[in-house]
C-alpha cells in the first residue's frame, strides 16, 4: 500500500503531458482521400502522357503511389504523423484491394464478352469432328460430354470414400492411424494435379492400360477425396455431442446414430463440400492431358478410348493459335466458368440455407 | 480393433435385449469396418502414389547419361538421353518466388479490408466474391494470361528495363514478347490471391475481440489496433496461408504451359522470354514423348511431388503449432 | 487531471434497436460512481458510451451529449481515438495483449502516443504497477508474456495499462466479474486508492460491491425485454441502499427481481 502512495506522490509532477491537447484537433474532412484521389490520378496521369508511357498499368501504378505519397504528406502537416501513418495503412490496404481487382475483373469481363461471341446452341450441340482449327464452325459438345461422365465416375468414387474417412475421423477416429490419416488428407490436398495424373500414368505404364475418361475419373478423384474429406469432417464436428448422446441414451447403437442422426444434421454441409469439390475437379486440365489424351470426336464410353473434356478443349483450342480456334476457346471458357459459378452458388446456398444457426 | 473402440461404443452390455444387441454389434462392426478401411485406402493411395512414382523414375534415371540434377537438358529421344531438372527446379522456384513477393502483401492487404476497413454492407459480398474467384479454373487464368495479360505487360516490362534494368534482374537483354518467368509469376500470383486473402482474412476474422479493445481503449487508431492486436495474432496464420499459396504456385501446370514460351537456359533476366517449370515441361513435352520419356517425366514430377510435400508439411506444422499456442491463451 | 463528466439526454443504438433511452446525469470528478441493474438494462452499454467504445460495434449509434468538464465527447471535431486516451477503460476479461510482455504490455499506451522520452517510459512502468498494487508481484519477471499472470492479477496489469497513460476517467466494465474472492478484494482496495486521482466509473452486478467501494450509485433498468434500457435514479451510494426514492430500485436492491 504504501508504495503505492508514494509512488503516487512522486508521479504527479512527473511527465503528466501537462498541455494535454484538448479532445478537438484539425483534422481534414470525411471526403479529404476522394480529393487526394483525383489529384494523383491527374497527376498520374499527365506524367505518364508526358512521359509517353503507353501502359494502363503503369498510369495506375504511378498515380497510386502519388494518391499514397499525397495523403502522407497531407495527414501529417494538417493532423499529425500518428494519424498520418493510420492514413497511409488505409490508403495502402485501399490500394492493395484495387490492384487486385482490376486483373480479377479483367478476366471475368474478357471471359464473358468474347464468350457469348460463340456460345449458341449450335457450339453446345456440336463436336469437333471434321472441323479444321482455322473454321469459324464446330462446337463443345463432345467435351461437355466428356467432362461430365468424367466429373461424375470421380464423385461417385470419391464422395463415399471421403465421407466414410470422414466419419471415421470424426466418430472413430483416436490413436495414431486417425493422426496419420489426418495428416496426409491435409497432405493430399496440397498434390498438383499433373501429379496426380503422372500417378495414374505410372500405374498405366506399368499395366498396360490404355487412356480412357475412366482414367481421368481416378486421377480427379486424388484431387477430389481430401477436399470431401476436409469439408465433411468440417461439419460432422458442427453436429453438437448432446445429440449423439441423446440418441445412445436411448440404448440406441452406434453406426445407427451416425445414419440416422449425425448425417442427417450435417447433410446440408456435406452436400455443399462435395459440390464445391465437384466444381474443383471440374476445371482440371493437365491429368486430362497425361491419362484422356483428348478427342475431336464424341465418345460416349468413359471406359474406353481417348475422350475430351472442357478444360482439355480450352487448352487445345488455345495451341491452334488460330483467331476462330481462340473464339472457341473463350466460347468453351465461359461454358466452364458458368458451370464452376452456378455449382459453386448452389452448393453455397444450400450451406446458408442448411446451416446451424450461430451467432456470428 | 476392439483395443481401440471401447471407449466409443454404447454402453451395449448392461442393454437386456438380446437381439437389438446382436444386430447393433454387427452394424457397428461394419460401418467402423467400412470407414476405417476408407481411411486406411487413403494412406494406401498415399503410399503408392510415392512408389509407383519412384518405381518409374528409377527405370528412367538408370539410363540417363547426363546428371539428374545439374544437366541443363532435356533430351530423352536421344541415344543416350540425358535430362537433368536444373532449369526446371530453377524456373519453379524463382517464379514462385515473384508470385510470393506480390501476392502475400496484397493478399494480407485485401484480407485486412475485408475484415477490417471495408464498410460491413460491403465486405461480406466481398468475402462471398473472394471465394469464387478461388474456384476459377486455372487454364482460365491460363488463356487469360496468355491472350490479355501478356501483352498488356509489354509497357511495364520496358519500363521496368528502362529504370531498373541496373539491378541484373530486370535487365532485359532479349527481344521479344514477355513471355517470361517474370509473366509467369505475375499470373501466378493474380492465382493465388484468393487463397492466401481468404486463409488470411478468416484468421483476422478469428483475433478475440477484447485484445482489439484493449488496443482501442487505449486511443489506438486503426492501424496501430492491427499492429498491436491483429498482425501478431495472425502472424503464423498468415504463414500458413503463404505457404498453401506457394504449394499451388510451385504446381500449376495451365497457366505457365500457356504464357511461358519454354527454353532449357537458365537465367537471372527475369524479364528475357524462356525457362521453364516442372509442371509446364510436362504437359509441353508429354506428347511427344515415347515411354522413356514419360519415365523421365514421372521423374521430374516426382521432385516436384516432393516439393509440394515439404511446404504444405510445413504450413501444416505451422497451423497446428498455432492452434496450441491460441487455445493456451483461450 | 480528474474531470467531471456531465451526461445529457443521451441514447445509444445497435442498429434500429434502441438500447439506452434519454440518460442525463452527473459524474463527480474524484469519486467513485457504480451502475446498478439486472442484465440487459443497458448499463455496460451506457458505460462504453463514455469512451466512445460504442461505435465501435458493428451498428453502434449515438445521440446526445456526453460533457467532460467543457468539451463535447461528441462534437464534430474530436477525435475518438484522443477521447479514448482521455476515458480509460477495463474490461470484464482481463486482456492483456498476449504476444507482449508485462512491460510492453504497460507501456503500451505511451508507446502509441509517441509523448514519452526513452529514459522515462521505465519509470512510468514502475509506477503504474505500483499504482495497481502489482509491482512486488512481477518486478522480477517484467519481461515475461502477461498472459502468464494468473486472473487478478492480469486484471490488475490491464489496470496498470489503462493508468500509464494518465487518463482523466476510469471506466471499469464489471472488473471483477472473472475473478475469485481474493483478487476481487485486491481491486477493490485499489480503486479506492485510485479514486484519489481518477474519476472512476464501474458497472457491477455485485451489489455489495456497489455498496463497498462506490460514493453514488446509479440504478438502470428496462421496462420489459427488447424495451430499451433508462436511468431510474442516481444518489448517494447509502441513499440508494437505505432509502431509494423509487419503488423498482428498493425491489431490486431487496432482491425481489433481476
Amino acid at each position: 500500500m504504501s508504495h503505492a502512495t508514494t509512488g503516487l506522490k512522486d508521479h504527479r509532477p512527473a511527465p503528466a503531458p501537462a498541455a494535454r491537447p484538448s479532445l478537438s484537433s484539425r483534422s481534414l474532412p470525411r471526403l479529404a482521400p476522394l480529393g487526394f484521389a483525383a489529384v494523383s490520378i491527374a497527376l498520374g496521369v499527365g506524367v505518364s502522357l508526358a512521359a509517353g508511357w503507353h501502359s494502363r498499368t503503369q498510369w495506375g501504378l504511378l498515380s497510386a503511389l502519388i494518391f499514397l505519397a499525397v495523403s502522407y504528406a497531407v495527414t501529417t502537416a494538417v493532423e499529425n504523423q500518428r494519424q498520418a501513418r493510420d492514413r497511409l495503412a488505409t490508403s495502402v490496404v485501399w490500394v492493395c484491394f484495387l490492384v487486385a481487382v482490376v486483373p480479377l475483373v479483367s478476366l471475368l469481363w474478357t471471359t464473358v464478352s468474347r464468350g457469348v461471341e460463340r456460345l449458341d446452341g449450335y457450339f453446345l450441340s456440336h463436336s469437333m469432328a471434321g472441323v479444321l482449327g482455322w473454321e469459324a464452325s464446330g462446337g463443345v459438345y463432345h467435351a461437355l460430354i466428356g467432362t461430365l461422365e468424367q466429373v461424375g465416375i470421380a464423385t461417385v468414387l470419391s464422395a463415399p470414400i471421403g465421407l466414410l474417412t470422414a466419419v471415421y475421423l470424426v466418430e472413430y477416429g483416436r490413436g495414431a492411424l486417425a493422426r496419420a490419416v489426418t495428416f496426409f488428407v491435409d497432405v493430399m490436398t496440397g498434390i498438383p494435379s499433373i501429379v496426380a495424373g503422372l500417378f495414374i500414368l505410372s500405374i498405366m505404364l506399368i499395366a498396360g492400360l490404355e487412356p480412357s475418361g475412366l482414367m481421368g475419373a481416378l486421377a480427379l478423384s486424388i484431387l477430389m477425396i481430401p477436399v470431401v474429406v476436409r469439408s465433411t469432417e468440417e461439419m460432422l464436428k458442427l453436429v453438437p455431442n448432446e445429440l449423439r448422446e441423446a440418441a445412445l441414451a436411448l440404448g440406441v447403437p452406434k453406426w445407427r446414430v451416425i445414419l440416422k442422426v449425425v448425417l442427417p444434421t450435417a447433410i446440408g454441409g456435406i452436400t455443399t463440400g462435395v459440390m464445391l469439390a465437384i466444381a474443383r475437379i471440374a476445371g482440371e486440365t493437365a491429368p486430362i492431358i497425361l491419362v484422356v489424351f483428348g478427342n475431336q470426336l464424341i465418345n460416349t464410353n468413359p471406359f474406353a478410348g481417348e475422350q475430351s473434356s472442357l478444360p482439355f478443349y480450352i487448352y487445345e483450342q488455345y495451341k491452334i493459335g488460330e483467331v476462330a480456334a481462340y473464339d472457341r476457346a473463350w466460347a468453351a471458357a465461359l461454358v466452364l466458368i458458368a458451370f464452376v459459378m452456378i455449382l459453386n452458388l448452389v452448393a453455397r446456398g444450400i450451406a446458408r440455407w442448411k446451416a446451424p444457426k450461430t451467432s456470428r | 480393433m476392439a483395443s481401440t473402440t471401447p471407449a466409443d461404443t454404447p454402453p451395449a452390455p448392461p442393454v437386456p435385449g438380446p437381439g437389438s444387441r446382436s444386430t447393433g454389434r454387427l452394424g457397428d462392426k461394419v460401418f467402423l469396418g467400412l470407414s476405417k478401411g476408407s481411411g486406411i485406402l487413403l494412406l494406401v493411395i498415399m503410399a503408392s502414389i510415392a512408389v509407383f512414382l519412384s518405381y518409374r523414375s528409377v527405370i528412367a534415371l538408370s539410363d540417363n547419361e547426363g546428371n539428374f540434377l545439374t544437366t541443363f537438358e532435356w533430351n530423352t529421344a536421344g541415344d543416350p538421353p540425358v535430362f537433368g531438372i536444373a532449369v526446371l527446379l530453377f524456373g519453379t522456384v524463382v517464379s514462385s518466388i515473384v508470385a510470393m513477393v506480390i501476392a502475400v502483401p496484397i493478399a494480407v492487404g485485401i484480407a485486412l479490408f475485408i475484415s477490417h476497413y471495408a464498410p460491413r454492407r460491403v465486405a461480406a459480398p466481398l468475402a462471398y466474391v473472394v471465394d469464387l474467384l478461388a474456384a476459377v479454373p486455372s487454364i482460365i487464368y491460363g488463356i487469360w494470361g496468355a491472350l490479355v495479360l501478356v501483352p498488356y505487360l509489354e509497357g511495364l516490362n520496358s519500363w521496368l528495363d528502362e529504370f531498373f534494368g541496373w539491378t541484373y534482374v530486370f535487365e532485359k537483354t532479349e527481344i521479344g514478347i514477355p513471355r517470361s518467368l517474370f509473366t509467369v509469376g505475375i499470373l501466378l500470383a493474380i492465382m493465388i490471391l484468393p487463397i492466401v486473402t481468404s486463409v488470411s482474412r478468416e484468421v483476422f476474422l478469428q483475433v478475440p475481440r477484447m485484445n482489439e479493445e484493449a488496443a482501442l481503449a487505449l486511443g489506438a487508431t486503426r492501424w496501430e489496433v492491427i499492429r498491436l492486436s491483429v498482425l501478431p495474432f495472425g502472424r503464423s496464420g498468415i504463414i500458413s496461408a503463404s505457404m498453401l499459396g506457394l504449394g499451388r504456385a510451385l504446381g500449376e501446370t495451365m497457366a505457365v504451359a500457356t504464357v511461358l514460351s519454354p527454353n532449357f537456359l537458365v537465367s537471372l533476366h527475369l524479364l528475357n522470354p524462356g525457362g521453364g517449370t516442372f509442371a509446364q515441361n510436362i504437359a509441353a513435352k508429354f506428347g511427344e514423348a515415347n515411354e522413356f520419356g514419360r519415365d523421365a517425366l514421372i521423374a521430374s514430377g516426382l521432385v516436384l511431388f516432393v516439393l509440394t510435400l515439404l511446404v504444405n508439411g510445413a504450413a501444416r506444422l505451422i497451423i497446428a503449432r498455432r492452434k496450441e499456442y491460441s487455445g493456451a491463451n483461450a | 487531471m480528474a474531470k467531471r463528466i456531465d451526461v445529457s439526454g443521451l441514447s445509444a443504438y445497435y442498429g434500429s434497436h434502441k438500447a439506452i433511452d434519454d440518460i442525463s446525469m452527473t459524474v463527480e470528478p474524484r469519486s467513485v460512481t457504480a451502475f446498478i441493474g439486472p442484465s440487459g438494462c443497458g448499463k455496460s452499454t451506457f458505460l462504453r458510451t463514455l469512451n466512445r467504445m460504442h461505435e465501435v460495434t458493428p451498428g453502434g449509434r449515438v445521440e446526445g451529449k456526453v460533457m467532460l468538464d467543457d468539451e463535447n465527447l461528441y462534437g464534430s471535431s474530436v477525435d475518438p481515438v484522443t477521447v479514448r486516451r482521455t476515458v480509460g477503460m477495463v474490461f470484464q476479461r482481463p486482456n492483456p495483449f498476449p504476444t507482449m510482455s508485462i512491460f510492453d504490455n504497460v507501456a503500451a499506451g505511451l508507446r502509441l502516443n509517441g509523448s514519452y522520452k526513452k529514459n522515462e517510459l521505465a519509470g512510468v512502468v514502475e509506477r503504474s504497477l505500483r499504482g495497481a498494487n502489482l509491482w512486488d508481484e512481477v518486478k522480477d519477471r517484467l519481461n515475461k508474456p502477461g498472459s502468464g499472470l494468473s486472473g487478478g492479477q492480469q486484471q490488475r496489469l490491464c489496470i496498470a495499462r489503462a493508468i500509464a497513460v494518465e487518463p482523466d476517467v476510469l471506466l471499469m466494465d464489471e472488473p471483477c466479474s472473472a475473478l475469485d474472492p481474493i483478487s476481487t478484494l485486491a481491486i477493490e482496495d485499489l480503486i479506492s486508492e485510485l479514486k484519489e486521482r481518477f474519476t472512476i466509473v464501474i458497472v457491477t452486478h455485485n451489489m455489495q460491491q456497489a455498496a463497498r467501494v462506490s460514493d453514488r450509485t446509479a440504478f438502470f433498468n428496462l421496462a420489459a425485454v427488447g424495451q430499451p434500457g433508462k436511468l431510474i435514479e442516481i444518489d448517494e451510494t447509502d441513499r440508494i441502499f437505505s432509502n431509494p426514492s423509487v419503488q423498482a430500485t428498493e425491489d431490486y436492491i431487496s432482491g425481489r427481481f433481476g
